[in-house]
Formats: structure tokens, sequence, C-alpha cells
């Protein structure tokens, strides 16, 4: 049985609903993110778990024990919150001694207690400081410790970090999953920034309208998206409608160009999308084993490691990266190039139009 | 910059000279009680008389608990309302403004048509002139505990809380409440301004209390009503210090908040 298990889980505000059937089992030790667009029902999931919205339908366990209906104060679930929430009359230390007194810890207890969470955040020195004394960053990092000092069965962060500035978000992201990894504890992470979900999680949710579109390893998420939507939402992708000429060999036909992908292609209808990511296409030519697509150089967008350049193929525009190097010559705007990519990069999404319309 | 900097201190000295000038207007004419010289005689006439400190110390009575009852009322109703009926705040806001609409008269002879007989004989009890200052404050003490809520992150400060297992009394008294400290100050700090000169309610209710008793001696003398006025002034700024004072010892730590900076 899993630690956090959501059965069923239903949120309606009025008759809409916001998030349907909810279903999720989580390990224990485990780091899973919600990822997905705003109103995408992460933050209500997450606020479900922790107590603060009571699901509409379904169930929540946490450790075998039935939570639904449990106030949050007794959930025993710890919760990290976008804008920090640290108390402004407390110092660090008296935020983090706040859920110790709460449970009526042993004051011989709290203090040991209180400076080894200081030390698990790099703050030994900022324990007297008043939140409005430290940075952002500092800030969410008390509040991390506040959460963690009192030992919870899961960890809730609700965007921790999309209020950082960037170096600060990226360090500390490193930094939340270290904790997290030395702690061992349950974690669900809610984020929009699918890099921040890509890098920290064992595995990812990805919703999207209230409904979990994929459950998967960031690998998985990132390499096999099982829908439209992930694959758009995931990384830059470049999505070109293409029409199936033979589903047995794989061979489809994008505005005119052959493509040949490196299976047969499942898809019921005649169309489908074809999904290629920006980094798996070069600027050769393909050999025999690979394809090749014809285009005009519409853009170029230096990126500082990364080269960016927009083909237009037909009606659509093809986004390509490579890396930067100085010595690398690039085709002049409005110049004929090739597009070479692998077989098997090749993603078929799912189809465009309905199954009853496929067959003639 | 210079120039700027100018017309602030213009703004400021004229609004000093606003409120400044009258008071040392009084001051220096409640010196004047004995012909040609300056003394301090219409303070010692204001002292002799017991009914001063009788009147005063009904209320700074009824001062204090009308900021105890209206703010056990209006605290938890506005946090209420803030977190769970924000559809609520249009018409809490109109309702607090009904005290200014209404004259006090009109308040007052409706609490004595009310409350004169069976099933309520309340006329001659405390309670219901401490609720009708409650009334009279609403606007102040609601607006000021707004005011305090919305300077908080209120919704993340409790479910931070809640989130660590604490209830909701030590989520008010250790979370919400020092967090609202300024705020708390003000609302009791114009309850007592109001109560301490009020005069309407006290008269038609027949109250021993500080304002009519201003209003008396204001009738029948010259230069004591100035030197109760000057003393009142006094003693109500006394008291908010007083209040203050102790407010930052009772809040410990809570009060390095403010002076941190």
């Amino acid at each position: 049985m899993a630690f956090l298990e959501l059965e069923g889980v239903v949120k309606r505000f009025g008759r809409a609903a916001v998030v349907d059937g909810f279903c999720l089992a989580v390990e224990e030790g485990e780091f899973v993110s919600f990822l997905g667009g705003s109103g995408c029902g992460k933050t209500t999931t997450l606020r479900m778990i922790a107590g603060f919205e009571s699901p509409t339908a379904g169930s929540i366990r946490i450790a075998g024990a039935e939570v639904t209906s449990v106030a949050p104060n007794r959930r025993g679930v710890g919760m990290v919150f976008q804008n920090y929430a640290l108390f402004p009359n407390m110092t660090v230390r008296k935020n983090i001694e706040f859920g110790l007194k709460v449970a009526r810890w042993r004051p011989a207890e709290i203090a040991p207690r209180v400076t080894e969470m200081l030390e698990l955040i790099h703050m030994e020195e900022l324990g007297e400081r008043y939140p409005h004394q430290m940075s952002g960053g500092q800030q969410q990092r008390a509040a991390l410790a506040r959460a963690l000092a009192v030992r919870p069965k899961v960890l809730l962060l609700d965007e921790p970090l999309s209020a950082l500035d960037a170096k600060i978000r990226q360090r500390l992201r490193t930094e939340i999953r270290e904790i997290q990894q030395k702690t061992g504890i349950t974690t669900i992470y809610v984020t929009h920034d699918q890099e921040e979900a890509l890098s920290l999680s064992d595995r990812i949710v990805v919703m999207q309208s209230g409904r979990i579109e994929q459950v998967g390893t960031p690998h998985e998420i990132y390499n096999r998206p099982a829908t439209p939507f992930v694959a758009s939402f995931i990384g830059n992708l470049n999505v070109l409608e293409a029409t199936v000429l033979d589903a047995t060999l794989g061979l489809l036909s994008v505005d005119g160009q052959e493509v040949r992908t490196a299976g047969p292609v499942s898809a019921a209808g005649p169309r489908v999308t074809l999904a290629l990511r920006p980094e798996m296409l070069s600027l050769e030519e393909g050999s025999a084993r690979a394809n090749t697509l014809e285009g005009n150089l519409i853009n170029i967008i230096f990126l500082g490691s990364i080269v960016r350049l927009v083909i237009a193929i037909g009606k659509h525009e093809l986004i390509l990266d490579r890396f930067n190097a100085p010595h690398f010559a690039l085709p002049p705007l409005g110049s004929r190039v090739a597009v070479g990519f692998a077989r098997d990069a090749c993603l078929i999404t799912g189809e465009r139009e309905p199954v009853a319309a496929a067959t003639p | 910059m210079t120039i700027r900097r100018g017309w602030a201190w213009l703004w400021m000295s004229l609004g000093f000279l606003y409120f400044f000038v009258p008071l040392l207007a009084t001051f220096i004419f409640s010196l004047h009680g004995k012909r040609g010289v300056l003394s301090f005689i219409a303070y010692r006439h204001v002292f002799a008389d017991p009914q001063f400190l009788a009147t005063f110390t009904f209320s700074l009575q009824m001062a204090l608990l009308t900021i105890v009852v209206g703010l056990t009322l209006i605290i938890p109703t506005v946090i209420y309302i803030h977190l769970r009926a924000p559809w609520a705040k249009p018409i809490v806001e109109t309702f607090s403004l009904l005290p200014f609409v209404i004259p006090p008269i009109v308040l007052v002879f409706g609490l004595i048509r009310m409350y004169s007989g069976p099933p309520f004989n309340l006329v001659s009890s405390r309670g219901l002139l401490v609720a009708g200052y409650v009334v009279l404050s609403f606007p102040y003490i609601y607006r000021a505990v707004d005011a305090g809520l919305r300077a908080m992150d209120l919704r993340g400060l409790t479910e931070a809380a809640q989130s660590l297992g604490a209830s909701w009394g030590t989520i008010m008294f250790r979370v919400v409440l020092p967090n609202m400290r300024v705020s708390l100050l003000s609302a009791a700090f114009l309850t007592f301004s109001i109560v301490i000169g009020e005069l309407t309610l006290a008269v038609m209710l027949a109250w021993p209390a500080f304002g009519p008793y201003m209003a008396l001696v204001g009738r029948d003398l010259a230069y004591e009503p100035a030197a109760l006025a000057i003393l009142s002034f006094l003693l109500t700024w006394g008291l908010i210090g007083l209040i203050q004072l102790a407010s930052r010892s009772l809040a410990g730590q809570g009060s390095a908040v403010g002076g941190a900076h």
C-alpha cells in the first residue's frame, strides 16, 4: 500500500469541477511534482491533501489512515507557501520553535531540534533575525525548516520558488532536493515550471483542466509524452500536422515531404500530429536511415549557449536548437536549408480527427 | 530635491499650526483665572471639584469596557469575513458606516424605546451605555481591524500555523493578534477618545459621565472649562501612552518588529 493515496478525488466550486477524478499513489520518501498551467487544479489538489479544501468526492489516505475529513492541524502535513508565510512577529528560531511548542515537545528537546534545522538550511547565524531582515531565499529556507521541524509525514510545497529570482531559484532547487533526500520525507511539489519539475522529481504528474494527463518519471514525460498536451507543455516542441501514407511502414507526409517513423503508426485516422524536439534536429541532410525536411530559414535567435533557428516548412514553423560554437557558420537568412532528424525522434502524439471520420 | 523638501516642511508646519495653535490658545486662556497674572488657579478649581475625578473615572471605565467588548466582538467577525465570507465585506462595510449616518440622538431614543420596558428593561444598566458606545465606535474599530488584517497575509499565516498543528486559539493569540498590534492600538485609541468626550448617550441615559460634566462646567464657568479641556487632553494622551507601554511589554518579542528597522 502506498504512503499517500488519493482516490477519485473531485473538487467542485459551484458547477465547475476544478479537480476531477484524481487518483495517485505516492510511495514513502518519493518526490512527486504536480505540473501544469494556472487553473489546472494542481494547487487545489495540494490544498486538499493539506486539508485547507475538502474534496467534493473521493478519499485521501496518509500512511494508511483516512484523512479526508480530518482538520488540517491534525494531519501531520507540513506546508511551504509561495510567499513564505513566516510569522513576522517572530525570529527565525521562534518560527521554527512554533510547531514544536504546539506539539508540546519538551523544552530540552526543542532547542537542539531548532539548531539542527538551522544547520540543515545553513542558517546557523541567522536564528535571531526577523523575517523582514532576510532575503526571499533565506525566508523560504526558514519556512522549509519550520515545516520540517515537527517531522511531518508529508511535505507539501506550493510553488515555493516562484517569488524568487532566477539565480536563487536554481540554488534553492538543488538545496530542496538535497534536504528531501537527506530527510527522506515524502514530498509533493506544485509548480508550473517544467524545468523545476524535471530536475527535482522522482515522478511528475502533468495536469490540465483538473485531470491527470500523464504520470511518469521525468525521463518518460519528456521522451514519451502520452498526450499532445504533455508533448507541447514539456520542453519546446515542434508540432506538425502529418498525413499517414502507410501506417505499418510508419510512412508519413508533412507538407508533401516524406517522413519515416521508427515503427508502425498506430493511429486510426489519416491525420496525425508529429512532434519533434528542437534539440533532436540538425542542419545536415539525414542519412538513408534518417529523415530530411526542406524549408526556408526565416529567423536566427541567439540564446547564449544555444542558437535557435526558425525554419518555415509549408505552413509550419520549425524550431531547431544547436549548441553555439565560435566557428559555426550560419546559413544566411532566407536561404533554403535541409533539416535532418532520426526516425526515433518522431513523436506521434495523437489523431487530429475523431476516429469515426477516419475510414472513408 | 531641496524644493520638495521645503514644501514638505511647509505642509508639516501648517498642519502643526492647525492642530496646536488652538490648543496653545486654550492653554494660555486657562492661565488667566486671576486677573492680571498667569496662574494655575483654574486647574486648582478643577481638581478641587470631586465631580471631576468621579466623572472622569466613570468615563474611563466605560471606555475600557467599550474597547474590550468592541474588540472581542469585531476582531473574530472581521477575521471570519476575511477568511470564509469575503462576499460579506461590502455589506459589513456599509453597516459600519451607519453610525455616521444615524445621529447619536436617534440611536439613543431607539435604545430607550426598545429597552425601557419588558421584556428588556435595561435602560438603567451600564451595559446599555456600553452597547451604545460599541455602536458609535464600530466604524473606527472595524476600519482599524480591517486595515490591520489587510496589512498581513492572514490566509497564509493562519494556514501555515494550522499545518504546524496550531488550534484556532493559538493562531489568534500567538500569530494574528501580535501582528495586528498597531491597528489594535489605534482602534483602542479612537474608541477611547470617542467615549471619553461623548455627550448625547450619557446625557439621555442619565449617567454621570465626563462629557456631560464638561458641558456643565462650560456652561457655568469661564476659565475652568479651558483648563478641563487641556487636562482631558493630557490625560487622554497619557493613558494612550500607558496602553502602548503595557501592550509592548505584553507582546514581548513582538515589539521588536516595529523597532528593528
